[in-house]
Order: structure tokens, then C-alpha cells, then sequence
């Protein structure tokens, strides 16, 4: 296997074992988290040949056509940035499986939560190993869907269900926008494969639909990374339990926004626009999320808003359009997703050790789990910036290319002075994480005695924290050849020289990480008056803003949807007719049709004739509609008239067709009118007649017109090619049976498919349904007593055979002369039916195959198998094969592999026919043993 | 010729629109099957009004367009479907709620 194939392996890997945890769960949780660390393990095992060379700085793409056409390819693509996301993604994993699995509850068989969160993790490793840009949206919003089902995760819970909802709503309508603004980027570019888009860059940025082409994007990428205004989702999320949120929250989900913003950066990024909305929407979030999470009193709700604000100094990163930038912004993805992980992990046991996460209670835990709590210090450390650890190193970063950026020549302070705000912020609220939680006096009343957790639930905080360290004392030895590759990656060009130090001397950077400390710290001893101003001021509170929003929109909906239909299906349809004849009326006066562009042919004698019957039977079965055994008498007459006409204009097929459908539909309507009231008294008032009438007269009148109008339009075909293929490419010579069979076959299968439910409908509809037939008719007159009169049942039995022997020609000689297997079905079912009235259901039903929807499975595997078996040699689906075949007797005939494929056909009609009927006929049966 | 078709399209749509606006199900279900031979006609006539030139394939001859009548075959095969299922579906409403009201209940 070619290393370039190990790609997408990885990520059908990662999609196909994300049934394995589901599997295992029965052999216990252990076996849960076995597979679904499996299953990552082997992501990571096919990773590992490719990282040298990626390292190196080599791109690896893979293309399958998929749909080429519509420039949708199976394309993935593996750079610096993608790996290390993957390594993010599957090593953060690894320990998010390892610590779940003594988080949740003994009780939670945990297999539901494994497959979950490796689809989860499928989807991500989807969207970072992209190489189409439509494929990324897929796997996008794939995303977003099982962060739906992770957030939801304790479903019992409300507050769960509607954060989940409020996530769905704000990253799903994101990812709308994206598909738009990814569309639209495709449509510049005149491709969507990374590769050609990368390098288009100067031509995107020049394009006229550059702007909203950006704004579309970046809606999609703001709203996954929580940018402020889209940011009220991610603190709601928090509902979900803690290892979700340290694996979304850390590494993945709202990471893929700053994935895309860095991913699209040499295509994007460059122009004034950019700056202003990427930086500005980053460096909002950056400070106001600061402000926010020093104010919250749930541990957990901190962690969540200093996720945010650390999302919006990434992007104020990718905003600021400097190479140096962009390697620090990619730093910071590194090193939040290690420290914020090992944080939330952390925040989790907390809370599970002690049942509350109110930092009014939490206090004072350092007695009571000091190894916990020194892992969390140090992690706060890093979050703060506190030098030796690698949240340092970043933010070091940070305050140096916000010192040289070289825009705004006359207010240089400004941007040095909002970082260090944020600086002094994201200080103030780590100190408040750590001395809240760990010092701060003792606990509060707090449901259980805390202690240190298992020793393994505590092994993933261990490592990220050790990783903390290595990154932030070595960080030239640890982390520089991804940091490397990945930055690389994200810009598409030589990288800029930058050095990887924990000292880089006594700089105007180092001044500002120092006022950020002993500001924080200020900060935090201050906070008393600070929380009551906070307090004070009006906030919205998201998650019933959002709420209310949403109560409105159902209201507002239900009103609309109530005012057009309020429960009446006669008043709902003249709503609908007098919609579409307003449509049809407007289309007419805004420029009625050329007519007559074509001669008229001249009617004859036997036209009218049939007119005059055709009119007659209509006109009857409407004015006699409340005689119903009538009405149905005169609507037969239509059906027969029509399929006269089919004959004429050259339609045999469709006649042959027309005649055997109105036999079964007019027994269907007998047999139902059995149970139906035979009469009914006129019920309508007269303006209701007098407006129906007025429909239907417009209706009539509008269709009538419409079609003498496109009778006389010119006429193109474009059956050419059918009929010139028919032959050579279908072997048949009636072109309509190679259409259904062959051309379209694909419409034909999924058309077997509809029948077939209407046939099981029939089985879940009428299944033990009993129903009272009277015993007379409309006119009071008992019904015959002699059920199956002798004389019928006798004629029957011989005709039988004949009509089976007819069909079976019928069907033989489809492909090449009127026939096929709708037809040959009809008459089957036909000449079956009549078994069942001449000598009864109990006659009738012993004789016929029991398993009749076994029966339906085998036709619909028969055409379908006749479709995939072209794949075996290498065709597209439902490709025809044929040849002659000299039979003794019979002579050469010409037999082609769609001829199965109507078998097929044939098999699901005669069932189906079987099946309706067998049903409505077992009513009245019952009703003979009950009467 | 045409303005035959077109008339009898134009009737039967006119009878098939005020049976199905009827209240009780076994008009409606009448109704429909006008309709739909209303509608398959009206997508028959698209391939234009042709005399004995059926697409079969031989020497010498003419044909009318094929592709039209193929996707009335299943319009004729679906409209039977539909038939079936509404009229089971009549059964079944007769069954739950003693009436054959379309709304599932006596007019108020």
C-alpha cells in the first residue's frame, strides 16, 4: 500500500470503528474503552509512517472521484497543519477515552458515549485531512451534528437537551454559511482542492465577490470558535460531562474554526478586511470572555468563558497578516489545547470528588488532594502565562507581534495596551481558579468529603501537565519541528525566522507579561467591589435570550401554519388549488404562449365519439359521486377511453398498461366500497358547491388551455439517442421497456421501491383491522347469499394457466414488443384476483405463496442485484449487458441482463396486487366468521 | 385532434378538482384517479399527438418520442399505488373514527 492511500484510511477507519465501542459494551465498560482506544490507536499507528516525511514539509494528497462533475472529490490531503491537529485530535483522545472512563458513573455501560465521541472524533480527523473543500464542509457539519449528541449526552436532563440545541443552532447555522462562502470560494478559484485555491490567493483577494465571500466563511468559523456575538453556545455547553467538554473545548470542535481560519490563510488572508474583521472579532473576544470568566462563580463556567477568550487571541493572531503571527497563533493552538485539556480534566474531578462546582463552596481543596491540585496550579500557570510553562512561550509571542505590527503608525500604544488588558485579565481569573478552588479558607457545606480520584483518572492530567512543562522549559527540543511544519503548512511559504527561547532578554514584551502579573494579581486582590459592580450591570442572560428566541420563532410558525390550515383538509386543498391557479393566472397575463407554431391534425369522427364517452363518464362519476357503486361504473368508462387514446397515438405500452391497471383499481374500489357507506345525503351548502365549482371550472379550463398550447410549441426531442441506442446499447427493440429497464433503470428500481411500501403499508394499515360490512345494499335489498356462484369459480380455474401462460409472454417479449414486466404483473395479479372472487379467500389464500413480504424482498433484490452485479465487471451501476441465444425449438432470441431486472419488476407487481387485495378480502372474511 | 386532447385534459381535470375538494374520502379518492389521468395525458401530449408510429424499433419506419410514454407507464404504475394506498388509508380512518369524513370527524 502506497503511503499517499494512509490518509483517508484513517479516517474510514476512524468512521467504521465508531460502531465498536457500541458492540463491545455488552462485555463491559472496560471492553468499551478498549475499542474505542483501539480504534484510535490504529488511527494514530497509520499516522506514524507519514510524520517524517511531513515533518520534512512535504504535502501528501489523495484523490478518488466521487462526483466529479460538481467538483466534489474524495480528496484528502496531509501537511504540517493537518498532523498536528491529527496528533492533537487522537492523543488528547486517547486520554479523554482513559479518564471517562472513571468519570462517568458505574452505571453508564458507556458504550452509547464511546461511539459518539469517536464519530466525534472521526468527523474532526474529516475535516483537518480535507483536501476538497466541499468534503471539508461535510465532515464539518458532521461535527457539529455529534457534538449535538455529545452535549446531549445526559439526555434526561432539560438543561442538557437545550444547550445541545442552542450548540446545534448556532455551529449548524454556521456551517450553512460556510457552505455558501465555501461555494463561493470555489467559484473564484475555479476549483475546490486545497491546492489550487492555496494558490489563487491573489486572485481571490481581487475578486468582486471577495467580500461577501469572506464574511460567509468567517461566519462559519466564528460560530464553531464561539467569536463573539456567536460565542453564547459554548458556556451552555457546559452541560455536557466534563470529558466532552475537555474534548471539545481543547482540542477539537472549537478549534476547527481557527483550523479553517489557518487553513485558508494563504487564500484569505492579506487584505484590510481581513484585518478589521478577523482582528476585531478576535480581539473583542479576547477581552470581553476575560472579563466574563473572572466573574463567574461555577469553576467550570470560567474554564469555558478563558476558552473563549483564548480562541479570540488566536484568531486576533491570524488577523494581524504577519508571517510571525501566524507561527504564534498555531503555537497557541498547541499549547491551549494541552493546558486547557489538563484544566477541564482537573475542573472534572474536582467536581466529581466533591458535587458542586460553585467556587462560593469549592474552597480550600489543597489538604484534601494536594497531587490534584498542583497538577491544576501548574496548569493555571500556563493559562495565566507564567513563565517557565508553555502558555508563556505563546503569549510571549503575542505581546511582540502586537508591539511590531506595523499598521497604525500614530496610536502604536493602542495595541500593546489591549493586550495587556487581556494579559491582566486572563491573570486575574487563573488566580482566582487557584486560589478559590485549592486555598481560600475550607469547603463550604459540600455534598461529599473530598479526596484524591483513582489513580489512573488522574494519569491523563499528569501527562498533559509534564507536556506543559516540556513544551515551556525545552521548547526548541520539544515542540519546534511540528510548530515548524504545521506553520509552515498554514502559510504556504518559506517560514519566518523565529526562536523558540524561554529568555529572549529585558524587551518591552517582557515588561508587559510582568504588568499582566502583577496586575492580575492586583486585580484579583481588588475583586470584592469588582463582583458587586459586575452584578449591577444589565446583562443578557444567553441561554433565556436564546430561549425566548426560540419559543417565538415556534409560536410565530404555528401561527402562520394555523391560519392556512386549521385542521381541514377541504378548506387546505382549495387554498392550494386557487395558490397554484393565481401562479398559473399571473405566468398567463405576463406573456401568454406563441400558439399554433405547429399545424393542428384534423379530428375525426372516432375522436369525438370518444370525447363525447369520455366527457359522459367524467361528468357522471362527479354529479352521481353520492351513488357511489355508480360513480364507479362511470369512471371506469374514463379509463377505458383513455387507454383507446394510448392506442391510437401510437402508445401500446401505455394502453396494455392503462387496461390492466383500471381492472385491479376498479375491483380495489369495490372491495373498499364494501365497508364505505354506499350512499351519502348532500352535505355541502351551496356557496361551497358554487366555489368549487369555480375551482374546478378554472382548474379545468387553465390545464385544458395549458395543454393546447403546448401541443401546438414547437417541438424538440431529445430522444434521439434512445432511440438510435436502443438496440446496439440495450438490445431491445421497444424503446420504452429499454428505457424503463435499462436507460433509466435507476428511476425504475427506486419506483419498484415505492410500490413495494404501499404493498407492506398494506400489512401495517389493515393488519387485524376489522370492519362491518352491511348485509344489503344502498337500496335495502340483502346481498346474493350464493358468495362464489359454481358457475364462475368452474371458468376460473382452467383460465387460470391461460392467463399465467399470457403474462409470461407478455413479459418474454417486453424488451423488444409491448410488454414488460408492469404489465405482465398487472395481468398475473389480475388473473390471480380472480381466483380469490370466483371461489373465495379461503380457496384462494392456502394456494399462494404465506410470505408474500419475503416475496416483495426477493423482486427488489432481483432488480437491484441485476444493477450491482455491473460492478463486478467493472461498470457503473445498473449497466446492461445482452446477447443471442439459440434455444432448440424456439430459435435465436435476444436475451439482455435487464430482462432480470424486469423479472424483478414483474415479482414486486404481482406481490403488491397480491398483497392489497388479500388484505381488503381477509376484512370481510373475519367479518364472515364473526357474523 | 389536439384540441380533442385538450378538452377531454381540461374535463377531467375539472371533475377530478371538485371531487377531491369533496368531505368524505371516497369522492376524493375518485377524484384523484380523474386527476391523474388528467395529468398523464397531459404529459403523453408533451411528446405530441402521433399516428401508428409506435417506438418500436424496425426498418424504415417512424416513431413518436419514447421518452414521454416511459414516464406515463410509471405515472400510470405510481397513480395504482396511490390509489391503493389512500384507499387503504380510507379503511383504516373508517376504522378509527367510525366516519368517513376527510377530516376524521363530523363537520361541526
Amino acid at each position: 500500500m502506497s503511503g499517499t492511500s494512509l490518509p483517508p484510511l484513517i479516517v474510514a477507519t476512524a468512521f467504521i470503528g465508531c460502531i465498536l465501542p457500541a458492540l463491545l459494551a455488552r462485555f463491559g465498560r472496560g471492553m468499551a474503552a478498549l475499542g474505542a482506544a483501539g480504534v484510535m490507536a490504529v488511527c494514530l499507528a497509520l499516522l506514524a509512517p507519514l510524520a517524517p516525511a511531513v515533518l520534512a514539509g512535504e504535502t501528501l494528497v489523495t484523490a478518488y472521484a466521487w462526483l466529479p462533475g460538481y467538483g466534489l472529490d474524495l480528496s484528502f490531503r496531509l501537511d504540517g497543519l493537518g498532523l498536528l491537529f491529527c496528533l492533537l485530535i487522537l492523543g488528547i483522545g486517547l486520554l479523554v477515552v482513559l479518564y471517562a472512563y472513571y468519570y462517568l458513573p458505574e452505571s453508564d455501560r458507556l458504550g452509547r458515549f464511546y461511539s459518539f465521541l469517536l464519530l466525534f472524533m472521526a468527523a474532526m480527523l474529516g475535516v483537518v485531512l480535507s483536501e476538497n473543500l466541499l468534503l471539508l464542509v461535510v465532515f464539518w457539519e458532521i461535527t457539529s451534528l455529534s457534538s449535538f449528541l455529545l452535549i446531549a449526552y445526559k439526555r434526561e436532563l432539560h438543561e442538557s437537551r437545550i444547550a445541545a440545541r442552542m450548540a446545534l443552532a448556532a455551529t449548524g447555522g454556521g456551517g450553512l454559511a460556510l457552505l455558501a462562502g465555501v461555494l463561493l470560494l470555489g467559484h473564484i478559484a475555479g476549483s475546490f482542492e486545497l491546492t489550487a485555491v492555496l494558490a489563487e490567493g491573489e486572485r481571490i483577494r481581487g475578486h468582486s465577490l471577495y467580500a461577501p465571500m469572506l464574511i460567509l466563511v468567517l461566519l462559519g468559523a466564528f460560530t464553531k470558535s464561539a467569536q463573539f456575538p456567536f460565542h453564547f453556545w459554548l458556556p451552555n455547553a457546559m452541560a455536557a460531562p466534563t470529558p466532552v467538554s475537555a474534548y471539545l473545548h481543547s482540542a477539537t470542535m472549537v478549534k476547527a474554526g481557527v483550523f479553517l481560519l489557518a487553513r485558508l490563510h494563504p487564500a484569505l488572508a492579506g487584505s484590510d478586511l481581513w484585518f478589521w474583521l478577523v482582528s476585531g472579532t478576535g480581539a473583542t473576544t479576547l477581552v470581553y470572555a476575560a472579563y466574563m470568566a473572572f466573574h463567574r462563580y461555577d469553576f467550570k463556567g470560567l474554564l469555558a468563558y478563558s476558552t473563549i477568550s483564548h480562541l479570540g487571541l488566536i484568531t486576533l493572531l491570524f488577523g494581524l497578516n504577519t508571517p510571525l503571527s501566524v507561527v504564534a497563533g498555531v503555537f497557541h493552538i498547541i499549547n491551549h489545547a494541552i493546558f486547557k485539556a489538563s484544566l477541564f480534566m482537573a475542573a472534572g474531578i474536582v467536581d466529581h470528588e466533591c458535587g458542586t462546582r460553585d467556587m462560593r463552596r469549592v474552597n480550600g481543596l489543597f489538604k484534601f488532594m494536594p497531587i490534584t491540585a498542583t497538577l491544576a496550579i501548574v496548569a493555571a500557570g500556563s493559562m495565566a502565562g507564567v513563565p517557565l510553562l508553555n502558555g508563556f512561550l505563546s503569549k510571549e509571542m503575542f505581546f511582540t507581534e502586537t508591539v511590531d505590527y506595523p499598521v497604525f503608525e500614530e496610536m502604536r500604544w493602542l495595541m500593546p495596551l489591549f493586550a495587556t488588558i487581556a494579559g491582566i485579565l486572563a491573570v486575574a481569573y487563573s488566580s482566582r481558579f487557584i486560589h478559590d478552588v485549592f486555598f481560600n479558607g475550607d469547603p463550604v457545606d459540600l455534598p461529599r468529603q473530598p479526596h484524591e480520584p483513582p489513580r489512573w483518572m488522574r494519569a491523563p492530567v499528569e501527562v498533559l501537565v509534564v507536556l506543559c512543562l516540556l513544551v515551556g522549559i525545552f521548547p526548541q527540543w520539544s515542540v519546534a519541528p511540528l510548530l515548524g511544519a504545521a506553520a509552515g503548512a498554514t502559510l504556504q511559504a518559506p517560514l519566518p525566522a523565529f526562536e523558540l527561547a524561554v529568555w529572549h532578554g529585558f524587551n518591552l514584551p517582557f515588561v508587559m507579561s510582568l504588568v499582566a502579573l502583577a496586575g492580575g494579581i492586583t486585580l484579583y486582590a481588588l475583586r470584592q467591589p469588582l463582583f458587586a459592580f459586575h452584578d449591577r450591570l444589565p446583562f443578557i442572560h444567553s441561554r433565556s435570550a436564546f430561549e425566548r428566541f426560540y419559543e417565538g420563532l415556534r409560536v410565530l410558525a404555528r401561527g402562520i401554519v394555523n391560519r392556512l390550515d386549521n385542521g381541514s383538509l377541504q378548506r387546505y386543498l382549495a387554498l392550494f388549488i386557487a395558490f397554484v391557479l393565481s401562479l398559473g393566472g399571473w405566468a398567463w397575463l405576463s406573456g401568454p404562449p406563441a400558439l399554433a407554431a405547429t399545424a393542428y391534425q384534423p379530428a375525426d369522427a372516432a375522436a369525438f365519439a370518444a370525447l363525447a364517452t369520455l366527457v359522459v363518464g367524467a361528468l357522471g362519476a362527479t354529479l352521481l359521486h353520492r351513488r357511489r357503486l355508480t360513480a364507479i361504473v362511470f369512471a371506469s368508462v374514463v379509463g377505458l377511453v383513455v387507454a383507446l387514446a394510448f392506442v391510437r397515438f401510437s402508445a401500446p405500452d401505455l394502453a396494455l398498461t392503462q387496461l390492466a391497471v383500471e381492472v385491479v383499481t376498479i375491483v380495489l374500489l369495490l372491495l373498499a366500497l364494501h365497508y364505505l357507506p354506499q350512499t351519502r345525503p348532500a352535505e355541502d351548502s351551496g356557496l361551497r358547491l358554487t366555489r368549487d365549482a369555480a375551482l374546478a371550472v378554472a382548474a379545468g379550463a387553465g390545464l385544458g388551455a395549458a395543454s393546447f398550447a403546448m401541443m401546438g410549441a414547437p417541438f424538440e426531442t431529445i430522444s434521439g439517442f434512445y432511440l438510435a441506442q436502443s438496440l446496439p446499447g440495450g438490445g431491445g427493440s421497444n424503446v420504452v421497456n429499454v428505457i424503463l429497464v435499462d436507460f433509466r433503470g435507476f428511476d425504475t428500481l427506486g419506483e419498484i421501491t415505492v410500490l413495494a411500501m404501499v404493498g407492506l403499508a398494506a400489512h401495517s394499515l389493515l393488519d387485524r383491522l376489522v370492519l362491518a360490512a352491511p348485509g344489503h345494499d344502498s337500496d335495502g335489498r340483502p346481498w346474493a347469499r350464493e358468495r362464489h356462484p359454481l358457475f364462475l369459480s368452474m371458468l376460473m380455474r382452467p383460465l387460470l394457466p391461460l392467463a399465467l401462460a399470457v403474462s409470461v409472454f407478455i413479459l418474454l417479449r417486453g424488451h423488444n414488443l409491448p410488454g414488460g414486466g408492469f404489465v405482465a404483473g398487472l395481468v398475473t395479479g389480475v388473473a390471480l384476483i380472480l381466483q380469490y372472487l370466483a371461489s373465495g379467500i379461503d380457496f384462494a389464500q392456502p394456494r399462494l405463496p404465506r410470505h408474500k413480504a419475503q416475496l416483495l424482498a426477493l423482486g427488489l433484490l432481483l432488480a437491484g442485484g441485476t444493477g450491482a452485479a455491473s460492478w463486478l465487471f467493472d461498470r457503473p451501476f445498473l449497466t446492461s449487458a445482452h446477447g443471442h441465444v439459440a434455444l432448440p425449438l424456439i430459435g435465436e432470441i435476444e436475451l439482455a441482463s435487464a430482462m432480470v431486472f424486469d423479472l424483478g419488476v414483474y415479482i414486486v407487481v404481482v406481490t403488491v396486487v397480491l398483497m392489497v387485495l388479500a388484505q381488503l378480502g381477509r376484512l370481510s372474511r373475519e367479518q364472515e366468521t364473526v357474523a | 385532434m389536439e384540441a380533442v386532447v385538450a378538452i377531454a385534459i381540461g374535463v377531467l381535470t375539472a371533475c377530478g378538482v371538485f371531487l377531491i375538494l369533496r368531505a368524505r374520502t371516497f369522492p376524493v379518492v375518485l377524484g384523484l384517479t380523474l386527476l391523474s389521468y388528467a395529468v398523464n395525458l397531459f404529459l403523453f401530449a408533451s411528446g405530441r399527438l402521433v399516428l401508428d408510429a409506435p417506438p418500436l424499433v424496425r426498418a424504415g419506419a417512424a416513431y413518436t418520442d419514447p421518452l414521454p410514454q416511459a414516464l406515463v407507464l410509471t405515472a400510470i404504475v405510481i397513480g395504482f399505488g396511490m390509489t391503493a394506498y389512500l384507499l387503504m388509508l380510507a379503511l383504516r380512518a373508517l376504522a378509527e373514527s367510525g366516519d368517513d369524513h376527510v377530516d376524521g370527524r363530523e363537520k361541526s
